[in-house]
């Protein structure tokens, strides 16, 4: 797996998509930065940027990728090695990249304006954390779309969309049912529905270290139970990893049936 | 050496394989032939594991290699269309490969031979779809290995290319080996092929020599005969 | 005329000698053993000096004007029998002692010190332990209340007495103290034109400054933090609170600042962060909110329809998860040249105040005013997005509020 994925990864990371990438955030972190000359506002406007951004970016260039480089795997797959590996390989070298791609730009920023010394440190490891893992998760929904379907405009067409229930329909929907019924208690139904989509759950376990503690008690027992507490950064972080690996073992499995 | 029993392969209602069996022992050229659909990509990347036979098994040396992978080393493939990551070189792929198959060969004469020297060092993106050809070749059969399969080997090669790949493939069968290949290109058959393997509609329509081909068909020549058969089965 | 003179002087030196009090020492090998002796012996204005060490005592009443003063910080302890130091008269100064262990007594609101209807009295430099009330100034006037550490025992809200506790008290000058641990860090009712400054109340189980119906009042500097509902102020006017530190208060009902009718006062270079609500104005009227900071508040300032006429000027609101929040649909205040660090406007005349205005108001505040479970999705894409959508043409977030004049960078005036 490490030969694929290094050669891979080679490849990423002299794509000029991917310095394109580091570039955006580059700009993005520091114009946000040079704005508000101020960490906390920085952070929070980077936090709502790469929710919507690194998703998208990670599910549509993955699939990209992996529709590109589909007779390049075909070659592999003749090699005396497991399918899973080439597969493997190919994945992080897709994730890993990306994320790279990702941390660059928005460290160097970040460092300039002092992040290590200040208060707001965590939660940007934090942000940088569960931004990377949405990356690993959308690029493992990339791979899995590209083995599902061989047809390129149905598989974008999936990612535009998986990107876009994930990322607004869900919580439209989810925004609507809690209206429908304020009636009734809530609040573990509206943690599970946070935990069943990977950016809210993303979000919430920055939020968890950025801001959402102050608004504490305003909410119900079961939500300062959740956010006042490790409870909720360990069930946060559980099912954050549940995620990570979700996409990729259906891959695999997908994978390993697939006539290539 | 390699033997095929049993394959059948549908995709959906489509039956692309049915109950096909076939054995190479002896070392020669053997082309597998059929119109547009016969299954012949398919029979190819069963037997590289790349499609999974629905029912069936294939045998290498009497050891059975269905789902197993470490036969692939002891064959060599050359796909059909040459397509690889833009931002690696020829030099690097090449590099890829050998690691991948942990083996040591002197790729330098391939090399030489496709006159592949000066493009080695630049990105896959900036080659025309002729020098990744001959990369493709050179990744294909870099290798000692038994058998040899190309699909569609000729595509995309220019007149000079052809000449070299002929003289290597019957170089290649002087050696000794089993090679397997598609091909639309009826002189290349006749050229090289020891035996030829037509396929239609997923079955083994015939296998055999030319000479018994055109016994068979009552024709004067390859191109005729196939014709004939085509015609014959509605396929024209 | 020079006999005329000097005659004058001898008298005046007679006089004075006759004015000048005694000198009384309690300890090991002085003239007294205890404090309630010497207390019983001495005269008005006598001076009664306490050496270092442990005195066990029940409540000492003082009927007559003494300065009593620990060296050393002699330790008084009521061994949670009874209260401790009463004052019943004017101009008693106790200074330098450390006073302990003071029983609950909720009928009589049993305390450290206890000044009943005494003017003109000097509390100071003492540490206050495990005590029901910390020090209690029942109707008395005039008296200073400075550099004591008061540090209570509180764990419920229902069975704790707050740290300094005025009941009408006024002109009182409250200074440079430490309260902790009680139910209220200070507390005022009733006590007009008093001065709270330098003080600092933390970890109290319910408010750190906590008053009522007392008008004419300045708080300034003091740092109110880790308090279980903040500082709530009441019934008042003509308050004026300046450079405090709000902080840290967090809960359901936890403030940086209760307001509740409060009028004509002036709020200005505070710094209100960390906290659930920020301000909380009910009632506040003809107030005027300048050069305070906002800082991650989860709500900067909540602003009831009951407020009015309050002007909100010149303020910092840096990441508050809500600038202003409020459960009105008409707007009658005042918002003018604050710095909103969630403002995306430009400033193409280079004038420092944003081309743009500011809508504080976001249309998520009144989602989550009304499902509170929706807060869950604070920052999403999708609330980002109907947020933008309501600031186009708000439907139901308060079409005029609004600061037109938004500034650029932030007003720097209280570092």
């Amino acid at each position: 797996m490490f030969k694929v994925f290094k050669y891979s990864l080679f490849d990423q990371t002299r794509s000029k998509w991917i310095y394109l990438y580091t570039l955006f955030f580059f700009l993005v972190s520091y114009a946000m930065l040079y704005l508000n000359n101020d960490l906390m506002s920085g952070l929070t406007n980077l936090l709502n940027i790469s929710l919507l951004i690194c998703p998208l970016v990670s599910i549509i260039f993955g699939t990209m990728y992996f529709y590109n480089s589909r007779e390049f795997t075909d070659l592999l797959l003749a090699q005396p090695i497991k399918r899973t590996t080439i597969l493997l390989g190919q994945y992080f070298g897709l994730s890993s990249s990306l994320s790279l791609a990702y941390l660059l730009g928005n460290l160097i920023p970040f460092i300039l304006y002092g992040v290590i010394v200040s208060d707001i440190f965590i939660s940007f490891i934090m942000l940088l954390i569960a931004v990377v893992s949405l990356t690993f998760i959308f690029s493992g929904f990339a791979i899995m779309i590209s083995l599902i379907t061989d047809n390129r405009i149905k598989g974008f067409g999936f990612s535009i969309f998986l990107w876009l229930f994930m990322t607004f329909i869900y919580d439209g929907i989810f925004l609507l049912t809690l209206f429908l019924f304020s009636d009734y208690p809530m609040e573990i139904f509206s943690i599970s529905v946070t935990m069943l989509n990977p950016v809210d759950l993303a979000r919430i376990l920055i939020m968890l270290k950025l801001d959402i503690t102050s608004m504490l008690g305003y909410t119900g027992a079961v939500f300062n139970k959740f956010f006042g507490s490790e409870t909720g950064i360990m069930i946060s972080s559980i099912t954050l990893i549940f995620w990570l690996f979700m996409p990729v073992i259906l891959s695999m499995k997908i994978g390993k049936r697939k006539d290539f | 050496m390699l033997e095929i029993r049993n394959i059948s392969k549908s995709y959906g209602k489509l039956k692309v394989l049915e109950s096909v069996d076939m054995t190479f022992n002896d070392s020669g050229i053997y082309s597998i032939l059929g119109p547009n659909g016969s299954g012949k990509t398919t029979l190819i990347k069963t037997i590289l594991g790349m499609v999974i036979p629905d029912k069936g098994e294939i045998f290498f040396d009497g050891i059975k290699i269905n789902w197993t992978y470490n036969y692939r080393s002891k064959i060599s493939y050359l796909p059909q269309i040459a397509n690889f990551p833009d931002n690696l070189t020829g030099r690097e792929l090449i590099s890829m490969i050998k690691d991948i198959r942990n083996s040591n060969l002197n790729e330098e004469y391939l090399i030489n031979l496709f006159d592949l020297k000066n493009h080695l060092d630049k990105n896959m993106k900036h080659l025309s779809g002729g020098t990744k050809q001959k990369l493709n070749v050179v990744l294909a059969l870099m290798f000692d290995t038994p058998i040899i399969i190309l699909d569609e080997p000729t595509a995309g090669l220019d007149p000079v290319a052809l000449i070299s790949f002929k003289k290597l493939i019957k170089e290649l069968k002087k050696r000794g080996k089993i090679i397997i290949l598609t091909t639309h290109i009826i002189n290349l058959v006749e050229e090289i092929t020891d035996k030829i393997i037509f396929l239609l509609e997923g079955n083994i329509y015939f296998k055999g020599n030319i000479r018994e081909l055109l016994e068979k068909t009552e024709e004067n020549n390859l191109e005729e005969a196939i014709a004939k058969i085509l015609k014959e089965n509605g396929n024209v | 005329m020079n006999l005329c003179k000097y005659i004058k002087l001898f008298v005046l030196l007679i006089l004075f000698s006759q004015l000048q009090s005694k000198t009384l020492t309690v300890g090991q090998n002085q003239m007294f053993s205890d404090l309630k002796t010497a207390v019983k012996i001495a005269v008005d204005y006598d001076t009664i000096i306490v050496f270092s060490g442990y005195y066990k005592l029940n409540k000492l009443n003082i009927n007559k004007p003494l300065t009593i003063l620990g060296k050393n910080n002699p330790i008084l302890d009521a061994t949670n029998k009874s209260e401790l130091i009463v004052i019943n008269s004017d101009s008693v100064t106790l200074k330098g002692f450390t006073l302990q262990n003071i029983p609950n007594n909720f009928t009589e609101d049993w305390a450290a010190i206890r000044l009943n209807k005494s003017r003109y009295c000097l509390i100071e430099d003492n540490h206050i332990y495990n005590s029901f009330f910390g020090i209690y100034l029942n109707r008395s006037l005039n008296c200073m209340i400075k550099h004591n550490k008061i540090i209570g025992k509180a764990k419920k809200e229902f069975d704790a007495g707050n740290a300094i506790h005025l009941w009408y008290s006024d002109n009182a000058l409250i200074e440079n103290n430490y309260a902790g641990k009680h139910r209220d860090g200070i507390y005022l009712e009733f006590t007009k034109n008093s001065r709270i400054v330098f003080n600092t109340s933390e970890n109290n189980l319910r408010y750190g400054l906590h008053f009522m119906f007392c008008d004419n009042n300045v708080y300034k500097k003091n740092i109110f933090r880790f308090n279980g509902a903040g500082v709530a102020v009441m019934f008042s006017k003509n308050v004026n609170m300046h450079s405090n530190v709000f902080s840290d208060n967090i809960g359901s009902s936890s403030y940086g600042l209760l307001l509740k009718d409060i009028v004509d006062s002036k709020i200005t270079k505070n710094i209100i962060k960390n906290n659930t609500i920020g301000i909380h104005a009910d009632g506040a009227s003809r107030c005027f909110i300048k050069n305070n900071e906002f800082s991650k508040n989860g709500w900067a300032i909540r602003i009831l329809g009951s407020s009015v006429n309050d002007t909100i000027f010149e303020n910092n609101f840096f990441s508050n998860s809500f600038d202003i929040s409020t459960n009105s649909t008409f707007n009658k205040n005042y918002y003018i040249n604050n710095y909103w660090s969630k403002y995306t406007g430009y400033d193409l005349d280079k004038d420092g105040i944003g081309d743009i205005p500011y809508r504080p108001v976001k249309l998520f505040s009144y989602i989550t005013a009304n499902s509170k479970e929706s807060l869950i999705l604070l920052r999403s894409f999708f609330v980002t997005l109907i947020e933008f959508a309501e600031s186009i043409s708000p439907i139901f977030t308060p079409q005029n509020l609004i600061d037109n004049y938004p500034l650029m960078n932030p007003v720097k005036c209280w570092k």
